[in-house]
């Protein structure tokens, strides 16, 4: 087993010399790099820090660390994470590319609303991977949800969707949440298949979320799939999920700023309960604590 | 995508200044190692990977091979490269199989690597081979992963062995020895064994992935990793090494526009070798791994060095020769044009070549759209045209298209498309012939009509000429005439004015020892 690496620990070396050298900076710069934060971002908050440094004359690390904290946590909260969920039933539309963990991201999001006394139906309409729709039956069930399956294999998504939210007025369902299969934000087909679900479920209801999920071990290519699926799907919310792992996910305030839209939701493990809302101060402080 | 290449923008910019001077200076070689080093971090490969390899690209650049040579930009990009599949691994392993069946293959990795979808790859690849693989499902964590696998099974024609339903019932390494004592009972000579996807920090879940590997005790083990996985790669690929000492990599996810920074990331960290690329959705997308490509395609240098290189290989020089004067006299046609298509393609991959090629940068979409079989479809109507249509475009009227689209089984919009592209391909190539390649740092060598049609004489003989002020260069195009027609100039000839070094050196990278 490597033990666990965690910007703490990294940090916790640069933090504990008595005042501010070259090597505070190198090591400052290790750090918010292999936390993926990508080299735009490392050089922009390196700069502002060294800018405050000689500003303001500090050179104990101790007060280097606060201010990185303070930078951080401004950065990250300049958007507004809250899930607007005021519609009914709310539609809340989930995609990403493969293996960022959808399926279990709404399995764990159902059974959140419901604990919270929401009646929820969960949509398969994921029906290219093979027993993608079994493993969301599986979820549906813990949560203790409904679930609207594909009537036939290879159904079109869009339909599949489009029953969900009949189903969602049918029965008086609150919340209504709609899987998609994965899809690489490269392959203009499947992304253009998005765009079709979209104004097929608009024609009911209008869609209260469109969730994005990304994988927080990804690297900076993470930019680039929250921009395609900006362009396709009309992103309003960002999910980070295997926050559990030891990536930490520090792409994703280049993907907030970059795109504006606000990160929501974390998922940090693979219990049902895992699934948190983002605050700042929370995540900043896990990530350099 | 938005981002994809400027890579090769930014460098072919830093390397643009590098060719404007004579020499390579420290300061020179510090601004090309800083920005191939934001390059790399930007395609995520790991921040010590990346240190050791700008420290050995400065060491090299710094070295008395460049200093010496005439074109900096282009040895820098060569010892960039090099570099890059030294590391990478040079040639490709394959699968080792074991000499008493069954040969047995675990895969691990971590959640949604795509370890289920590989194992159908897989099991259909060596199906395609003759063996007879069996498939186990000890991924009996995540919901219905065996039901996944029981269809990917199904779909690649292989059986599953899966006594388990799964979700989080079950022994996996109970299931694991089963199956490979089943595919021995069953003669089954191969038995891939799906794991459950795992995070490198999970304790225990990386014991059971080890209890696995000692109990059956794998022939390979394969670590699935997503080519989109940022710096995490390295704590991961260290977890898993310590964890299940995996025996070689897969890469999947290929087919998205990530650069693959974590293939260097994991080559140069742990030495295990690369095996596979998974490229796409369907169970036929999967590859053995190019080191070669894998390299270009994480700094996208627009191999302007390897285009020479292969180049010079495929191309007879006597054809290029002939076919720059053909341009450069405005007589480039259809038969020209399909005998540079065969010659790219006796290159190898063209839609490589394509992107090797120097300001093909802004056409990525469509070489990546670009269809090999487009090329064979060319090649079908050019051939279907006579010798005097082939000569002279302009007299191809309707009737003599539609008799060509019969012929090679195409429509007239094809042959339309054809033509059009011709016409624009030949405008292009006597701009180009007319005016040089502005920008095109490392190009190296031009064919000789290029410039001077019918002069004769070697491209070096000019290029050395050239070097010169450029107002004096346009005067004397003519001078060279000395050598003889191509291919052996004479030393006091075209390289009189040079000292025995440079001319050895520029002897060497053209090829022409």
């Amino acid at each position: 087993m490597a033990a666990k690496w965690s910007l703490t620990g990294a940090l916790r070396g640069m933090f504990q010399r008595e005042t501010i050298t070259e090597e505070t900076w190198d090591d400052l710069e290790t750090a918010l790099i292999t936390a993926d934060f990508g080299p735009d971002i490392t050089e922009q908050l390196i700069d502002a820090l060294r800018a405050d440094v000689d500003r303001l004359m500090v050179d104990d690390p101790k007060d280097l660390k606060r201010m990185l904290r303070e930078r951080l946590e401004e950065r990250f909260a300049e958007f507004d994470p809250t899930l607007s969920l005021k519609e009914r039933p709310a539609v809340i539309l989930v995609v990403g590319v493969n293996g960022v963990g959808k399926t279990t991201t709404i399995g764990k999001l159902a059974r959140f609303l419901v604990r919270n006394g929401q009646s929820v139906v969960v949509g398969a309409a994921d029906t290219f991977r093979a027993a993608a729709v079994e493993q969301l039956g599986t979820w549906a069930q813990r949560a203790g949800s409904a679930i609207v399956r594909p009537e036939r294999e290879g159904q079109d998504p869009a339909s599949v969707a489009f029953q969900t939210v009949e189903a969602a007025k049918a029965h008086g369902h609150a919340m209504c949440i709609i899987d998609t299969a994965g899809r690489l934000h490269t392959k203009g087909g499947l992304m253009d298949e998005l765009g079709k679900i979209k104004r097929v479920i608009e024609k009911q209801s209008p869609i209260a979320e469109v969730l994005l999920v990304l994988d927080a071990t990804t690297g900076q290519n993470g930019v680039n799939q929250a921009m395609a699926f900006i362009e396709h799907a009309g992103i309003t919310g960002l999910v980070v999920t295997k926050l559990d792992g030891s990536a930490k996910g520090g792409f994703i305030l280049a993907v907030q700023e970059r795109t504006g839209i606000p990160i929501k939701l974390i998922g940090q493990g693979e219990g049902i309960d895992d699934l948190t809302g983002f605050t700042p101060h929370v995540f900043v402080e896990q990530l350099v604590g | 995508m938005a981002t994809f290449g400027s890579l090769s923008t930014r460098l072919t910019e830093t390397l643009a200044k590098l060719r404007t001077k004579g020499k390579l200076s420290a300061a020179d070689v510090d601004g090309t190692v800083r920005e191939i080093r934001r390059a790399l971090l930007d395609a995520d490969v790991a921040l010590d990977v990346v240190k050791s390899f700008t420290a050995a690209v400065r060491e090299r650049a710094l070295g008395a091979e460049v200093s010496e040579a005439l074109n900096p930009a282009q040895q820098v990009v060569k010892i960039v490269n090099d570099e890059l599949i030294a590391i990478l691994g040079g040639d490709s392993r394959r699968l080792e199989l074991a000499k008493t069946p069954p040969t047995v293959i675990m895969l691990a990795g971590l959640q949604g690597a795509g370890k289920t979808t590989l194992a159908g790859k897989l099991a259909k690849h060596l199906r395609a081979q003759g063996h007879q693989p069996l498939l186990v499902a000890s991924d009996l964590q995540r919901p219905n992963a065996v039901t996944q696998l029981q269809v990917v099974g199904s779909q690649a024609g292989v059986q599953v062995f899966a006594p388990e339903s799964g979700n989080g019932i079950g022994d996996p390494v109970k299931v694991a020895r089963d199956g490979v004592a089943e595919a021995k009972r069953r003669q089954y000579d191969i038995v891939i064994v799906d794991t459950a996807g795992r995070l490198g920090v999970d304790a225990e879940m990386m014991k059971q992935a080890a209890n696995i590997r000692k109990a059956v005790q794998p022939d390979e083990v394969l670590f699935v990793i997503d080519a989109m996985i940022g710096q995490d790669a390295v704590a991961t690929a260290k977890a898993f090494q310590e964890g299940v000492d995996f025996t070689g990599v897969v890469l999947t996810k290929l087919d998205g526009d990530a650069r693959g920074g974590a293939a260097l990331s994991i080559r140069g960290l742990t030495g295990k070798p690369i095996l596979f690329a998974s490229t796409g959705e369907t169970l036929d997308d999967f590859e053995p791994f190019h080191p070669d490509r894998m390299a270009s395609r994480i700094l996208d240098l627009g191999d302007i060095l390897t285009l020479i290189e292969q180049a010079q290989k495929a191309f007879d020089e006597e054809e290029a020769h002939r076919l720059a004067e053909a341009i450069a006299t405005d007589g480039f046609t259809l038969e020209d044009f399909l005998k540079q298509m065969q010659q790219l393609r006796k290159a190898g991959n063209f839609k490589q070549m394509l992107g090797m090629l120097p300001g093909a940068k802004g056409m990525r979409e469509a070489i990546d759209s670009f269809d090999e079989k487009e090329l064979v479809r060319t090649e079908a109507i050019i051939q279907s045209m006579t010798p005097q249509e082939r000569k002279q475009s302009k007299i191809l009227n309707g009737s003599r298209r539609l008799r060509i689209a019969k012929g090679a089984g195409v429509t007239v919009t094809d042959v339309n498309q054809l033509i059009a592209r011709f016409e624009q391909a030949a405008k292009m190539m006597k701009t180009v012939a007319k005016g040089g390649m502005p920008n095109m740092p490392g190009m190296g060598p031009m064919p000789p009509g290029m410039r001077a049609p019918k002069k004769g004489g070697k491209p070096q003989g000019k290029q050395l000429k050239r070097s010169g002020n450029p107002a004096k260069r346009t005067e004397q195009p003519a001078a060279p005439a000395q050598g003889s027609a191509f291919g052996k100039p004479k030393a006091e000839g075209a390289f009189g004015e040079l000292s025995d070094t440079e001319q050895e050196t520029l002897q060497r990278m053209l090829g022409n020892r």
